[in-house]
């Protein structure tokens, strides 16, 4: 397993030291900023010696990442972090790959590379900054733009519907999601944590605040003040209950899920479902990625987190068997394999 | 039997083609006849002629498959035409009589040559009998009802019985070249290793279409083959694809990089990645991915983790790489990227072959974006041109693009098996754990090669990407200067590839009248042609390129050294072309075909014998 076999550092590790020399270069008031900032500080947490992380990303505002982080870094080409980061996991277990895009890179261009890393199993952590549009080339809509909305190229509203990412995670098969808002840092650094721990592919949707294209894009569920009574914090194992009070809570009825207040038409804690994130079947966490406000609180932390063989690790075991089991011990072996003869 | 008295004629090489529908075996009846000669002695070339669609209607042009084998002394080319053809219906007679010398032989199963299949192949009458093969020599033979007939009386269901009528038609060819009958069983038993009734089955089949042959009439004369002059040695038969395979593998093996392989299957390329996929066992990460473009990213990532990292495509699959290829270059990794040219533009012919990928190859990329290009020039040469790409590419720190096509890739020549240990080592330029010197675009002063560092490396962390990136140091810069030099250094580091390829070789007199050039898989009919013309007594030349970018440095050295320089190549002029902005110098004459075929050794020697 990957998480077991990176080496770790013998010296503490401090966020400082996952601070590269280059100068931060996002919007003052960018979600990202907050995002750099908790990975830096998980970075030390999750213990591994510097030299073993390997942050990759894309094209975007978000892709700048791997400069901003003291440690291996590739900056890839649109829509193509993914599989970079793929090569780079295969043929180094002993590594920590974390991919960064946004909503554009992952969602659109690279929307392909998306499905089928996950789909495989990748052991990666992938951080998906959903800011619901295209920050770098100043604002035009983006596959996980509301329909209707106007921008730069949809100036009468867009005609599109958008991707909903944790939906399109769970119908790739992923097996790890979690969904988190960019100014909750100590849920975001909590589930990075989870995400590492995790071996295969693990996607962290961060909706972060694009302020400059987008701003207060999501508000309406970001928002401190009416935040308690709009997400619904998934903690496996826990009653899904939320609100100001801590007496809403989700139940399970017969046209699928509803939100019910605790002493209210009889309800208890006990018709309360419980967070499973570790169940096999996806039904349920479909449907919790499906709550959107305000028919529902929005569900954020860990949604899913089963494990599953990773795609490296399967690659490996071929190896290790074919290994064991085959005539080819060298390349002189393959040369003079099958029919030969002397001249 | 009385036995008959035979006139056996002494061939220096013959050329003998299997066709058939798609289903008749005729790769099969091809390869067992061209793997008996090979180890009866003989030097090979072989060609297997796929329709483009995988079952296309039986009995028709579209739907035939052929296998072309050139055996003889020195075999360099599948043949101009053939001595043989053996035609199992009327359509593969009608799609390859073009092929056949005149006054070949031409042997048909007259039992497929009926009303019904001659409406199919779209001939109006039967051209058995309608005179149109008067200037042939035609064996009609009972081929599809007596091995069905003997099949049967050996308990094989009818419809497997039908089957082994491609051993009666192999066995009347093998009495006429007179093959070695042992060799020949050792093959179908190899063949059918897992159902030995059928492997004796076949072998009965056969045997009855050896004696048939011996038995008929038409058949007056035996033909003896010499063995081939080569150098001592272990050998093998080989295609180019696998060649290239196995020199990868061997390159991987003698570097000391685990080989990844990022690919997508394409025709006619996708036997290299079938192949690698087979040797898990030496370290080789094979992955088949979700398009083109993952295909080269992911061997870019792992390039960058420390694989030797490969990806293997065909001309389409070339173009969607072309923005990654220019994230390699940026980020000076290795890569080697193959491309087993095809009939183009667009989808093209795919199972057809040209070499009208160069200019792609060379300059196909946004900005000034270099790589090594290299091409080979037979199916061996593959292994020797794809070991040797991988070095340069690993060596220099950049991507390099070997150039094969779908005629040297499927096509089989025999192959020298050399040892691994022999070959050229490979070093590649590895950054040293805590080298406090160590910075991502420090370059060495003489190669201008940057280190390679790898994740996982104690104090080597570092960032790479597309964006420019500052001399030495790395970091992101549009800074007009740097942007110069980094563009300059990074075409200079190519160029000075040039100290390390071989210098380019003529095969003829090093001055002349006329200078032949040539490039990657034509090789065989080039030599020939050339060869032919210097018997004649011609001051005539030849000078065939592997290496493209860089070229050679004696190059120019050579051309000035002739009085004409004719490039000839499988495409409307690229190498000329790209000859003309490298040595503008020369006068060069272009001969192009772009017909999706390879040149015949005849129409150079007419083409060159104008020139003079
Ligand atoms: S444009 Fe938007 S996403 Fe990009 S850096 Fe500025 S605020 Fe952040």
């Amino acid at each position: 397993m990957s998480y077991s076999m990176i080496e770790r550092s013998t010296v503490p590790l401090t966020k400082e030291d996952f601070a590269s020399d280059q100068m931060v270069r996002w919007c003052p008031g960018c979600g990202s900023h907050a995002i750099l900032a908790t990975l830096q500080s998980i970075f030390p947490r999750i213990g591994y010696k510097r030299e073993n992380f390997c942050v990759v990303s894309g094209i975007g505002c978000a892709s700048r990442f791997p400069y901003y982080v003291n440690t291996f870094g590739f900056h890839g080409i649109h829509g193509r972090a993914t599989p970079i980061a793929t090569g780079v996991s295969v043929s180094n277990r002993k590594l920590s790959v974390w991919v960064i895009a946004g909503d554009g890179d992952l969602m659109a261009i690279g929307g392909n590379h998306f499905l089928h890393t996950i789909r495989r199993n990748v052991d990666l952590n992938i951080l998906l900054f959903n800011n619901q549009i295209y920050g770098l080339t100043k604002g035009q809509y983006s596959p996980t733009t509301p329909f209707g909305q106007v921008t730069k190229t949809s100036p009468y509203g867009t005609i599109e519907k958008p991707f909903d990412v944790g939906k399109l995670v769970l119908a790739a098969q992923g097996n790890f999601y979690a969904r988190v808002v960019d100014n909750n840092t100590k849920l975001m650094g909590d589930v990075m944590y989870e995400a590492a721990k995790h071996d295969g592919t693990s996607v962290i949707e961060i909706l972060q605040n694009c302020v400059i294209f987008n701003d207060g894009a999501h508000k309406a569920i970001a928002d401190r003040a009416t935040a308690p009574d709009r997400q619904l914090i998934l903690k496996h194992g826990e009653p899904m209950i939320f609100g100001k009070d801590n007496n809403k809570g989700i139940r399970l009825g017969s046209r699928g899920l509803e939100v019910v207040t605790i002493g209210e038409n009889g309800i208890t804690e006990k018709d309360i479902l419980v967070h499973d994130a570790q169940q096999q079947d996806a039904g349920l966490h479909n449907m919790l990625a499906d709550m959107h406000w305000p028919d529902y609180p929005i569900a954020l932390g860990v949604i899913r987190s089963v494990p599953s063989p990773t795609y490296d690790e399967l690659l490996e075991k071929q190896m290790i068997d074919a290994k064991a089991t085959s005539n080819i011990k060298c390349v002189d072996d393959i040369l003079n394999s099958g029919d030969t003869w002397e001249i | 039997m009385t036995k008959k008295k035979f006139e056996v004629i002494e061939k220096e090489s013959v050329v003998v083609k299997f066709v058939g529908d798609c289903g008749d075996g005729m790769q099969l009846t091809g390869t067992l006849f061209s793997d008996t000669s090979a180890m009866s002695g003989n030097d090979l070339s072989t060609f297997p002629d796929y329709p483009a669609e995988i079952r296309a209607p039986r009995n028709t042009v579209a739907g035939v498959s052929g296998y072309q084998v050139h055996i003889g002394r020195e075999v360099r080319t599948i043949g101009d035409k053939c001595d043989m053809l053996v035609a199992m219906n009327p359509a593969s007679l009608k799609a390859n009589l073009q092929w056949v010398a005149l006054g070949g032989t031409i042997i048909v199963d007259v039992d497929a040559f009926v009303d019904k299949a001659f409406d199919k192949a779209g001939y109006a009458s039967n051209p058995l009998e309608d005179g149109s093969l008067s200037s042939y020599h035609i064996i009609q033979a009972p081929i599809s009802s007596q091995a069905k007939e003997i099949a049967i009386s050996l308990g094989m269901d009818i419809k497997d019985a039908d089957r082994t009528k491609n051993m009666y038609a192999l066995g009347i060819v093998a009495f006429i070249y007179d093959r070695d009958l042992k060799i020949l069983f050792k093959q179908i038993n190899d063949k059918f290793k897992k159902s030995p009734k059928v492997a004796e089955i076949n072998i009965e089949v056969l045997k009855a279409g050896y004696i048939y042959a011996e038995s008929i009439e038409a058949i007056e004369s035996r033909f003896h083959i010499p063995t081939a002059v080569l150098p001592k040695g272990k050998y093998r038969n080989i295609s180019g694809n696998i060649a290239t395979a196995w020199g990868l593998l061997a390159a991987s093996e003698r570097s000391g990089r685990p080989l990844f392989l990022g690919s997508y299957p394409i025709t006619p390329a996708t036997d290299i990645l079938v192949e690698l996929a087979r040797h898990k066992s030496l370290n080789a990460r094979v992955m088949q991915c979700e398009d083109e473009i993952a295909g080269i990213c992911s061997s870019i990532g792992a390039s960058y983790a420390g694989s030797m990292a490969v990806t293997s495509t065909s001309g389409p699959g070339l173009s969607l790489k072309s923005e990654a290829i220019g994230l390699a270059v940026m980020t000076e990794l290795p890569l080697v990227i193959i491309n087993v040219q095809r009939g183009g533009p667009s989808t093209g012919m795919p199972t057809k072959s040209e070499q009208a990928d160069l200019l792609q190859a060379l300059y196909g990329r946004n900005g000034s974006c270099p790589c090594i290009v290299t091409a080979a020039s037979s199916p061996s040469d593959c292994f020797e041109m794809a070991y040797n790409t991988a070095k340069l590419s690993l060596e220099h720190m950049t991507p390099a693009i070997l150039m094969t096509d779908g005629y040297i890739g499927q096509g089989t020549e025999l192959f020298r098996i050399p040892k691994v240990a022999d070959m050229p080592s490979i070093t590649p330029p590895l950054a040293k754990a805590k080298d406090p010197n160590y910075k991502p675009y420090r370059r060495d002063e003489k190669t201008l090669v940057r280190q390679w560092a790898l994740p996982g490396t104690e104090g080597l962390e570092h960032r790479v990407g597309g964006l420019e990136k500052t001399d030495i140091f790395g970091a992101v810069s549009t800074d007009p200067i740097n942007h110069d030099k980094m563009v300059s250094n990074r075409n200079e580091k190519v160029q000075r590839v040039a100290d390390y390829i071989p210098e380019q070789d003529i095969i003829g007199e090093d001055s002349g009248d006329v200078l032949v050039v040539s490039w990657g898989g034509t090789r065989g009919q080039v030599y020939d042609a050339v060869k032919n013309l210097q018997k004649q007594g011609k001051k005539i030349s030849l000078a065939h390129f592997k290496y493209i970018m860089p070229l050679p440095k004696n190059t120019a050295d050579i051309f000035a050294k002739f009085k004409k320089i004719v490039v000839c190549e499988l495409n409307d002029g690229q190498f000329a072309n790209y000859l003309r902005i490298v040595h503008p110098q020369f006068n060069y004459i272009k001969y192009n075909k772009i017909k999706g075929i390879p040149f015949t050794t005849t129409e150079l020697i007419n083409t060159f014998n104008q020139i003079f």
